[in-house]
């Protein structure tokens, strides 16, 4: 029988495993050098914040592998060898396989920091960096983050959870201003102040400063040459493939592991998925690496897919994506591009509430009229709708008539289409 | 690595000590439940008036700032900070300790009412009892009960709680509107209502019973009880009126707000059971188990309960008709076809139009109409003049009486609150969500919709399930979530992080999507994983 093996017991590879059994019946191996069980990791926050334990944050009961004839492994992979189509793992114990997934996801950014490697430094994307972070949070007196993204915000949100004072160095002049545009980063500015979290925009990290036992005790910030005393410094400024292991492998890599659009790499029955993957050629606007969970699931549907026999490129539909940033929750359909970033072609329209907790962006094609794209905070929208309306490439204007057939917030909660309508058609009049 | 993050014994501090403004709250509310309570003790208290009104009035100021002190200092937003760190709601000490104290309370509430003062025999009532003897001379010209005890601290709890849950919840309207109905539920019709019409003179020596308008059967499983009927019955057009409400809230008002809004109508907006757990319940929702396991034996168990619950009723009518011919319209065995003919109609419906849709809930379904009608006629067959199934009716009464109403629905299902979850007796007991519960997954527009591709499988929605739904598993694979024991309470939909789940009321046409693919990638792949389901 095939033998089908996935290192990463991520959302990729997880998925890959779930949907070639649903397919198949071949023999599937899962190795993690992680945990025991897959967990989700956009759930690791609310396990630090106590809204979780980790038992909830596995999506499937313990029981639920040996049930559907998944077998799991726990090892680190030190090398692949795709001449004999084996794997040897940290024991030195051997895996052959038919058939190779690669899923290994992502690991923080050091960008070369003085002081980058010192105890009481640390990401925060696995299982380890979580306990780590129990560690490094003792007692301590005051936490820095560097790098404004959605897990420097989330890492913010779970040190408040206990009190822990947070100092945030935010390279751009707006938070995630690279991604969202100005109306929506400068409303979160003040969401993330509202949480007595000290954001320094503008801001970045000079060096690191050791204390006489190697542990982190402050940090300078190049702009200024302000030296914050801290105990934690928290590296959050993007992710990058975890793909160091394969350095003597014979597939071919650049910032991650080169694939097509089948997903397969440049060695036969060795596939790459999630994260790690980098696509030669970029899908539409899509990156060429995308660490999403959402690409992820469905980078591990297709390539169980063509591993059972029906050779299925990765071909993801409408982009889309979701953050919460503290209280606020965050929606995207289409492509909705930051001011910096934005190409000539698109104009927006932005509605925001009186108690700024609240705005939409609209992207419209400046010359057609058609709609490309919403970013929604604060009110939940319904995918089905905006994949409908993208698909159907309908006009900003029917989008805009028609706003309230995508509400998905639950009921009673007070609606704001009438408001939006009547700011879109003023804003027209006045453009 | 292990698994496990064991916060006992976590370096970190994962919760910051409780503040000044907390102790406050904790200690006025202690102190007043002490007032309220140390009659147990045999002590009693002078001035009944001044002493009661003063612990009422620090147990509800009590809980009150204790509440705002957690809430009302923070941005509005969900506030699960520490829930599975804190010792009384993750089963820790203060956990269990709540559980034994409240466990302690049911068992002397419904065993042993004599340790509260209640006086037998026309003595004066003494210690808790006593003191609660002015409200009741108030509300009814009566002296109280250890039950008038019990009703208005039931009451005093929802409404203070329900504030405490309103300020946390204060950013989801949906949350405040539904707190405010169940909280003007328990005050009017659980308990000034019927307080105050059983004080009523309304005819010589049959005053109108202590009756809970809301208050349907089966959950009120002694409405059909003979006394019950008698008193209603001899209580003049009132009577015979609230007798009518209660057969037409089941047959009639029931399934059509059933059909149009789900179960939720009811066991989260309007039952006083559900308003308990909701609101003093809240800070033990996430206990509930959402193990394969505890959903297999919660459809054993709440169907048995059923079965026990309308073989008793059926079989108590069965006897008042023999032995009260006078006062009744139709005769035994009227009655036992006009019965046994309504459930093979129910049945029929189940298996003509809904065999496609038959699943495991609704098998168990079946299965405890079909005994419920068997059952009914072997009693026809082989009752006796004083006996149902060779048991004197009243011991049939008794039995569930005991089994059910006290220890289930009672001490098992408030006492255990802070170590199985709030909603125990609705999950694994009520008849009344057993019956709401099956229509709701075969016949009704409710369900959760999920969101299309956006779940990332977080689990929030299934940990603060209180009917222990593993939410998510469908939410992950793009489903609607259409299950009989969601009570649309619609905490999945607030904790979410990722607006994904959504309680609606729509068409029943696609309603269980159960071939649902997730949103995200091109069609052809989605119509390729559809063939191949």
């Amino acid at each position: 029988m095939e033998h089908i093996v996935i290192i990463g017991n991520g959302i990729s590879g997880i998925t890959a495993a779930r949907h070639i059994r649903k397919l198949s019946d071949k023999q599937i191996t899962v190795v993690s050098a992680e945990t025991d069980h897959f967990f989700s990791r956009t759930a690791l926050m609310y396990v630090y914040m106590g809204h979780m334990q980790w038992e909830h944050i596995q999506p499937y009961e313990n029981w639920f592998w040996e049930k559907n004839n998944i077998q799991l492994r726990r090892g680190y992979v030190n090398e692949v060898d795709t001449a004999n189509k084996k794997l040897v793992l940290d024991n030195y114990a051997t895996i052959h396989y038919d058939k190779l997934i690669i899923a290994t996801g992502s690991k923080p950014n050091k960008f070369g920091w003085p002081g980058q490697d010192l105890q009481g430094v640390q990401g925060l994307y696995s299982a380890q960096d979580l306990e780590t972070l129990e560690q490094n949070t003792k007692d301590i007196n005051r936490a820095v983050i560097v790098g404004g993204g959605l897990i420097g915000i989330e890492l913010a949100e779970m040190l408040r959870s206990r009190n822990i004072p947070v100092i945030f160095l935010v390279r751009e002049t707006s938070f995630w201003n690279g991604v969202l545009p100005s109306g929506e980063s400068e409303m979160i500015n003040k969401h993330i102040l509202e949480h007595h979290i000290d954001l320094r925009l503008g801001a970045n990290l000079e060096e690191i400063i050791a204390d006489e036992n190697g542990r982190a005790k402050a940090i300078k910030i190049q702009e200024t040459g302000e030296v914050i005393p801290c105990e934690l410094v928290g590296l959050t400024a993007g992710v990058s493939p975890n793909i160091s292991f394969l350095q003597e492998s014979d597939i071919e890599t650049g910032h991650g592991i080169k694939v097509n659009r089948h997903l397969e790499t440049n060695v036969p029955d060795v596939y790459a998925i999630g994260d790690c993957a980098e696509q030669h050629e970029p899908i539409g606007n899509r990156r060429p690496i995308e660490a999403v969970w959402y690409t992820g699931r469905m980078m591990g549907e297709t390539v169980a897919q063509t591993i059972c026999g029906n050779k299925t490129p990765y071909n993801p539909g409408h982009w889309f994506n979701s953050a919460k940033f503290l209280d606020i929750e965050y929606q995207t359909y289409g492509w909705v591009h930051s001011d910096l970033r934005k190409p000539e072609y698109e104009q927006h329209f932005h509605w925001m509430h009186k108690d700024a907790k609240k705005c939409i962006t609209v992207a419209i094609h400046k010359d057609s009229g058609e709609f490309l794209g919403i970013n929604t905070f604060g009110i939940r929208m319904r995918h089905e709708t905006f994949d409908q309306w993208l698909t159907e490439k309908r006009s900003a204007d029917y989008v805009m008539e028609h706003l309230k057939e995508a509400n998905f917030d639950p009921e009673f909660f007070a609606k704001h289409e009438k408001e939006i309508l009547q700011a879109y058609k003023n804003q027209l009049v006045t453009a | 690595m292990s698994n496990k993050i064991d916060h006992t014994m976590s370096l970190a501090n994962p919760t910051p000590a409780i503040s000044n403004q907390q102790k406050i709250g904790l200690g006025l509310g202690l102190t007043g439940l002490f007032i309220v309570l140390v009659g147990i003790f045999n002590v009693n208290l002078p001035s009944a008036t001044a002493f009661l009104t003063i612990g009422i009035l620090l147990l509800s100021a009590g809980i009150i700032i204790y509440a705002r002190a957690l809430y009302a200092h923070h941005p509005e937003g969900i506030k699960n900070n520490h829930v599975w760190t804190k010792s009384v709601s993750s089963r820790g000490f203060w956990g269990w300790a709540a559980g034994v104290l409240l466990t302690t309370f049911y068992i002397i509430l419904y065993f042993y009412p004599q340790y509260l003062g209640l006086g037998s025999d026309g003595k004066a009532n003494t210690g808790v009892v006593a003191l609660f003897d002015p409200l009741s001379y108030l509300l009814k010209g009566q002296p109280a009960s250890q039950w008038f005890v019990y009703g208005t601290l039931y009451t005093v709890a929802i409404l203070a709680f329900g504030y405490k849950f309103i300020l946390k919840y204060r950013h989801n309207k949906y949350q405040v509107v539904r707190t405010i109905s169940v909280m003007f539920f328990q005050l009017g019709f659980a308990f000034l209502i019927p307080e105050i019409m059983s004080g009523l003179n309304n005819a010589p020596n049959a005053p109108i019973p202590f009756y809970d308008l809301k208050n349907m059967w089966p959950l009120n499983y002694y409405l059909f009880y003979d006394w019950n009927i008698k008193a209603l019955l001899n209580s003049g057009v009132i009577g015979t009126a609230m007798l009518v409400f209660g057969v037409l809230t089941i047959f009639v008002i029931s399934p059509v707000l059933t059909y149009f809004y789900g179960k939720r109508w009811y066991c989260s907006w309007v039952c006083g059971c559900g308003g308990l757990a909701e609101t003093a319940g809240d800070a033990f929702r996430q206990l509930s188990s959402k193990k394969l396991s505890a959903w297999k034996f919660e459809r054993w168990s709440i169907h048995t309960v059923l079965v026990f619950a309308v073989l008793m009723t059926v079989a108590t009518v069965y006897t008042f008709l023999g032995k009260n011919p006078e006062l009744s319209i139709i005769t035994r065995n009227q009655f036992t076809w006009f019965v046994v003919l309504f459930l093979g109609a129910v049945l029929s419906v189940l298996l003509i139009f809904k065999r496609k849709s038959f699943d495991k809930d609704a098998k168990f379904t079946a299965a405890s109409i079909f005994v419920v009608m068997v059952g009914m006629l072997l009693l026809n067959h082989f009752a006796g003049e004083k006996n149902v199934f060779f048991f004197p009716d009243h011991k049939l009464q008794k039995s569930y009486g005991f089994l059910i109403g006290a220890v289930f629905s009672g001490v098992v299902g408030t006492g255990f609150y802070p170590i199985l979850g709030n909603r125990v007796w609705c999950r694994f007991g009520c008849p009344m969500a057993a019956i709401l519960g099956i229509q709701q997954r075969l016949f009704s527009r409710f369900r959760i919709t999920t969101n299309g591709g956006q779940c990332i499988s977080c689990g929030n929605c299934s940990t603060y399930c209180e009917m222990g739904i593993d939410v998510r598993s469908y939410a992950q694979k793009g489903q609607n979530i259409v299950r009989a024991s969601c009570v649309g309470c619609g905490i999945c939909s607030a904790v979410c992080p990722r607006g994904v789940l959504k309680l609606e009321n729509g068409k029943e046409e696609g309603r269980i999507n159960s071939d649902a693919v997730l949103l995200g990638n091109d069609v052809d792949l989605l119509d390729l994983i559809q063939q191949k389901n």
